[in-house]
């Protein structure tokens, strides 16, 4: 990987870690309410794996989808303005933290149904293929929702019919306060792939450049009609399911994988190779914390939606 | 004019809009080289080949998933459930993305997309293949939904529902299929949210959807001479033109709702509330719902028959009420 991309993909790092934080204070600060689900811990797999896709590629995200759009090139003002209810937000207020769209953009949202969103994956990527336009879906999902029967569904068909989607499962081992081994009989999702016909692989999802060469290959499969490739990447998430539940998991976890995070592993392997110096790093937080001031800014000066518009946008 | 079934004219819509917008394609089980387990399919795999036809794996949540994943990036998919029963498998894909990703996304996104499926009883196949399931749909907002109950309408209707950029739940009756009627050559479309008076009465108007339309002519018939019924059929639900049925009930005084879903929370219990919150003070008596029954379709005929409004139930509500 080039320094330039290496640098970009760090940047990519801070604006999910910052950008969560930030979003933290504000849900304290009762500034945003409803359900807040994070992504600090996993950033490594968001970045990676959007680093390899196109400007019009697609993205279907999840409930905890922050991290997809950021790293997919989102602005940071109009998702916080969107978290904060406001009109200016990517989604007018109507959508909130799970919901952010944005069809420019290729984000086609996450969703709030854990697993709704495979099956939609498949029409993104079927989309690409009949107009022929070489655009590649990704479509990520956690361990949860490998227990749902749109997997199945999905990966069956999309190995049918050689769609153009990358399957990118978030495997953090708790959904909500299941551990896997109440929800999975296997140890690895990615093992299921042989079963569908596809390139199954399981890496880990809190070394970047990892995800970034494994998701890139099957990027470039897919564009090249040879179909879905089902990748599992193993993480954890740092905090609670979300801002509303308590924490559930062994403590002595939590600490285990904190020592994995994604970021100063990153960071510590930059400096070693001398990719980037402490002052440049600096710089890039100071930035990135300067771009979090003017997103919390943005929001805090835009309206709410006024009631009146309450029905505008159900019907085209 | 000329004589086509129902299900041809089915056929022709799909036909038409197919060579019309080469973003329309199929989705749906069986409906390749056989043509749809109906035949509403028959011919377009031959002619459109299997890129627009495209036969899928038993898998309701994959075929409505990907139906609503490719009108999101710009494709105009119409996806067939072979029954409306089986609905029930892939309703997250209908009630929560279909219906509300379009408003979710502050209306960032358009969601062209049909979904037809047949339903109703009179087969004797039982109780999970003989549902009426339009209130489902009617009571979540964000989708569209069309019941056509002549071959007019159904090829009128679907070339509606297919240029539409909403999501749209296209319910045909099996029993209406081989349906004959007399229509022009050519291409005609039927809008939405414009019931018809299918016969003009004074005594009593009966609002009627799909196969019932036609047992409540038949009743109007039978009973013509002593009793005017006024016929209307409402042909969308959503959007649903009240004002059709408000002007009529002005005219008659009664009102009688005949559908074959149960009566029970049904889409004649809204028609009424809207009536009788908009027409109270024209009515001379209190306004009926003539629905099936609250019970699982049963296999015997006999049964499935006596938990259907039929004819005779049309006409005794009728001289009931007049
Ligand atoms: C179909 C469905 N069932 C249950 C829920 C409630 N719920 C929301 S998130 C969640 C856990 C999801 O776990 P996982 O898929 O592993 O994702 P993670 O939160 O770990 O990223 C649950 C049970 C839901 N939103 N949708």
């Amino acid at each position: 990987m080039n320094r330039k991309k290496s640098i970009e993909l760090l940047d990519l790092m801070y604006r999910i870690r910052f950008f969560e934080e930030r979003t933290m204070k504000l849900f304290r600060e009762g500034l945003i309410v409803g359900a807040l689900h994070h992504y600090i811990g996993e950033e490594a797999i968001a970045v990676g794996a959007c680093a390899t896709a196109e400007e019009d590629d697609y993205v279907v995200s999840t409930h905890r989808g922050h991290g997809h759009c950021i790293a997919k090139g989102a602005d940071l003002k109009r998702m916080m303005a969107e978290l904060m209810g406001r009109e200016t937000g990517y989604s007018k207020a109507r959508g909130g933290s799970m919901h952010i769209f944005s069809i420019e953009e290729g984000l086609l949202g996450g969703n709030g149904i854990v697993g709704g969103g495979l099956p939609i994956a498949l029409g993104s990527a079927l989309s690409g293929q009949y107009r022929d336009s070489g655009q590649v879906t990704l479509c990520f999902f956690a361990e949860g929702a490998a227990a749902r029967g749109t997997f199945h569904e999905s990966l069956n068909l999309a190995s049918l019919w050689k769609l153009p989607v990358v399957y990118i499962c978030e495997n953090n081992l708790w959904a909500a306060t299941t551990y896997i081994n109440y929800s999975l009989p296997i140890e690895n999702i990615g093992d299921r792939a042989s079963a569908y016909g596809i390139p199954g692989k399981v890496i880990d999802g809190n070394d970047v450049e990892k995800v970034y060469d494994t998701v890139d290959e099957a990027v470039k499969r897919a564009r090249a009609g040879k179909g879905p490739t089902l990748i599992e990447c193993k993480s954890f998430r740092h905090h609670p399911h979300c801002m509303v539940i308590p924490d559930t998991r062994p403590q002595d976890e939590v600490m285990e994988w904190k020592k994995k995070d994604p970021i100063p592993r990153f960071e510590k392997r930059l400096l070693g190779k001398k990719v980037i110096t402490k002052t440049e790093m600096e710089k890039i937080r100071g930035k990135v914390n300067n771009m979090l001031d003017e997103a919390e800014e943005f929001g805090r000066k835009s309206s709410v939606p006024g009631v009146e518009t309450v029905a505008e946008g159900l019907w085209a | 004019m000329r004589e086509l079934t129902y299900l041809d004219a089915l056929n022709e819509a799909l036909r038409e809009e197919m060579e019309r917008d080469e973003n329309v394609f199929l989705i749906g089980e069986d409906i390749g080289s056989f043509g749809g387990v109906f035949g509403v399919e028959k011919g377009l795999w031959e002619k459109f080949g299997e890129k627009r036809v495209r036969q899928t794996p038993i898998s309701e949540d994959a075929i409505v998933g990907t139906a609503v994943g490719a009108a999101m990036t710009g494709l105009r998919p119409v996806a067939e459930i072979m029954y409306i029963d089986f609905i029930t498998c892939c309703m997250d894909q209908v009630v929560n993305q279909a219906a509300k990703l379009r408003y979710m996304s502050g209306g960032n996104l358009k969601m062209p997309l049909v979904i037809r499926a047949q339903g109703g009883s009179g087969t004797a196949e039982a109780a999970q293949h003989s549902q009426s399931l339009e209130a489902w749909f009617v009571h979540t907002p964000g989708l569209k939904v069309v019941m056509p109950a002549t071959v007019y309408d159904a090829k009128g209707l679907l070339k509606t529902a297919i240029r539409d950029d909403n999501p749209v739940i296209f319910l045909e009756h099996r029993l209406l299929y081989n349906m004959k009627d007399n229509v022009p050559e050519g291409e005609w479309t039927v809008p939405f949210g414009k019931a018809e008076v299918k016969q003009e009465g004074k005594d009593i108007t009966i609002v009627a959807t799909s196969l019932m339309i036609h047992k409540a002519l038949e009743a109007a018939k039978e009973l013509a001479g002593n009793i005017s019924i006024e016929v209307i059929d409402p042909k969308t639900l959503v959007p649903l033109d009240i004002d059709t049925i408000l002007e009529s009930v002005k005219k008659t005084s009664r009102l009688l709702v005949v559908h074959e879903a149960p009566t029970i929370a049904g889409v004649g219990a809204e028609i009424v509330r809207q009536v009788v919150e908009k027409a109270f003070d024209y009515l001379d008596g209190a306004p009926r719902v003539l629905g099936g029954k609250s019970i699982p379709m049963p296999f015997a005929p006999t049964l499935e028959k006596a938990c259907t409004p039929q004819k005779e139930d049309i006409i005794k509500f009728v001289k009931e009420m007049v």
